[in-house]
């Protein structure tokens, strides 16, 4: 018998800009819907594997850190992406592990300090309206998400219905999806319309370094490094369909790389396209950052998204406590430790919570 | 995956594209998840760990074949959606200003804009805006200096030698000639949007909203 509760988030703090997000609004592109959607959706992804959620489940992209969330009722969930130091009840947790939150726990989230964005996937998924087939949130036309806008302090977002088979504990061990390093190399196929630069116009954007600008956001990043020479000085073509990774050139020369957020169409020549797999890195650049890219076929990009799907969507996950059987009182319990990164956590009664290390050992 | 099947403005063009997209839309292929029509190409959007390039490259080409042959076949009788748009005053500031630069009376700017069916080339920029093709050329006007932070939801606009309709409320520099009150997208409806691919769009004047 489980008797009915409402499981809801609630909004204590929403940091800079939290949105619902999904993998985005498709099929209506041709009426000039935007798809939105994350802009780190292998993030969003691992974070909706490791709570047991649908692939089509709606999290929250938290730009920057900062948002504070209480948890209604005893609730599976993960923090992916950028790390954020979070802490549940001033207890740290780990990015990229599964955590059961009791009743009335308070998530809070500092600063992201490694990317741009952290995600936190709970178990059901963000439940707010479905429009046109997805909750992801695209501002500038006020659809989906937390009535047509960013999440604010005080909303009380519904959660939907949980997997009742779905453990906490499990990780994802991957190494590092964010180069520490200073640039990013992203992989691109040249095309659609590559015809309408110049051989040194095509050559300037392979052996080249653009840096992101702070004029980007979840439409694009705006580039600036040497200008891209077109054939006849003109960038402009009758406008067109763009996709997610499109690097168009307007007049100035600079490249722009569309994200989740663009337009459905648009006016200037696109002179590549950037490879699927790559696109997640893209939604983590900090202003500042370099990038340098390097053409590869289609045939190699379509392979790699394979790849990723086998990584990311397919690959079995492990779980962070091995539990051992012990006495207390005479009673035989199940317990586990185990430690990641900086936090641990323990297990009881077939769930996962985060500990403090001063209540280590628990028993 | 982009097909495009030329570079200019062209109605001929534009009818290739809808009769391709309608081919495919046929097909209902497994691995095509949305086509977006333009001016004068079409985007196929597609789940390549469903059909890699090639086994699409062979679909699309085994289509396009066909479809271009019989597009001059099939005589489709546009759709003509009727905008009823009150013209001047406060739902369209700019008219003046527009009648002015055009040499011409605002009834003239009326009777002109109102005395042609457009063509609808493709929808884009936000959901549910149309570019109109056709528009007089005594009545192009250039866009304003500084774009207005909000343009009512169907306000009536000339930018150059286009015109549209902002279907919802947002910023926007395009000359604002009157204003419909038909929504012409909403969320709720089965077909969100009123104008679609292909239709075309009529202006009636009328005094009133009512």
């Amino acid at each position: 018998m489980t008797k009915p509760t409402t499981r809801e988030l609630q909004i204590i703090q929403s940091g800079p800009m939290t949105l619902v997000q999904d993998r985005g609004r498709s099929g209506y592109q041709q009426l000039g819907v935007s798809v939105s959607g994350a802009v780190d959706v292998d993030a969003l992804d691992i974070g909706n594997r490791l709570v047991g959620n649908d692939m089509n489940a709606a999290g929250l992209e938290v730009m920057l850190g900062g948002l504070v969330v209480r948890f209604s009722e005893s609730t599976m969930f993960a923090l992916t992406g950028a790390d954020t130091s979070a802490t549940l009840d001033s207890v740290p947790v780990t990015a990229n592990v599964s955590y059961v939150a009791h009743s009335d726990a308070e998530l809070q989230m500092g600063i992201a300090n490694n990317g741009m964005r952290a995600y936190l996937a709970v178990a059901g998924g963000v439940g707010t309206p479905s429009i046109l087939g997805s909750r992801s949130t695209h501002i500038t036309s006020a659809i989906g998400g937390s009535q047509g806008g960013k999440v604010i302090e005080g909303d009380v977002l519904p959660l939907g219905d949980a997997s009742s088979k779905s453990i906490s504990g499990k990780v994802f061990e991957a190494e590092s999806r964010y180069t520490s390093a200073k640039g990013l190399n992203i992989r691109i196929l040249l095309g659609p319309q590559d015809n309408e630069f110049s051989l040194v116009g095509i050559e300037t954007l392979l052996d080249s370094t653009y840096s992101v600008t702070d004029q980007s956001n979840r439409q694009g990043l705006r580039l600036d490094g040497p200008v891209i020479e077109s054939k006849s000085g003109r960038y402009d073509i009758i406008s067109d369909a763009v996709v997610n990774g499109s690097i168009q050139v307007p007049g100035d020369g600079k490249p722009i790389i569309l994200l989740a957020d663009r337009q459905t169409t648009g006016g200037y020549a696109k002179i590549a396209t950037v490879a699927t797999v790559d696109l997640s890195k893209l939604g983590q650049v900090t202003p500042g950052t370099n990038i340098s890219f390097v053409s590869i076929s289609i045939e190699e990009a379509q392979v790699l998204l394979a790849d990723r799907q086998r990584i990311i969507i397919e690959s079995e996950l492990p779980r962070v406590v091995a539990p051992t059987n012990v006495t207390v009182d005479g009673i035989d319990v199940a317990v586990g430790v185990a430690q990641n990164g900086d936090s641990m956590m323990a297990e009881l009664d077939g769930n996962i919570y985060p500990i403090s290390v001063y209540e280590y050992p628990p028993v | 995956m982009l097909i495009e099947l030329g570079s200019e403005i062209d109605p001929m063009i534009n009818d290739q594209v809808y009769s391709l997209a309608s081919s495919i839309s046929k097909e209902k292929i497994t691995a095509v998840i949305e086509l977006i029509p333009s001016y004068r190409s079409l985007l196929v959007s597609y789940d390549p760990l469903i059909a890699g390039y090639a086994e699409m490259q062979e679909m699309m080409s085994e289509i396009i074949d066909r479809s271009l042959d019989s597009v001059e076949g099939v005589a489709v009788e546009a759709k003509i959606i009727e905008l009823p748009v009150v013209y001047g005053g406060e739902d369209g500031p700019d008219i003046e200003a527009v009648a002015e630069h055009s040499g011409v009376s605002v009834q003239d700017v009326i009777d002109i804009h109102s005395g042609v069916d457009y063509r609808v080339y493709m929808i884009g920029f936000a959901p549910g805006f149309p570019y109109l093709g056709g528009l007089d050329e005594r009545i192009a006007a250039p866009r304003l200096k500084t774009p207005r932070l909000s343009v009512p939801a169907g306000a009536v606009g000339i930018a150059e030698s286009q015109t549209g309709v902002y279907p919802n409320a947002s910023p926007g520099g395009w000359q604002l000639i009157g204003r419909t009150a038909i929504r012409l997208f909403d969320v709720n409806r089965t077909t969100p949007s009123l104008i679609t691919q292909g239709a075309k769009v009529r202006f009636v004047p009328v005094n009133s909203h009512d």
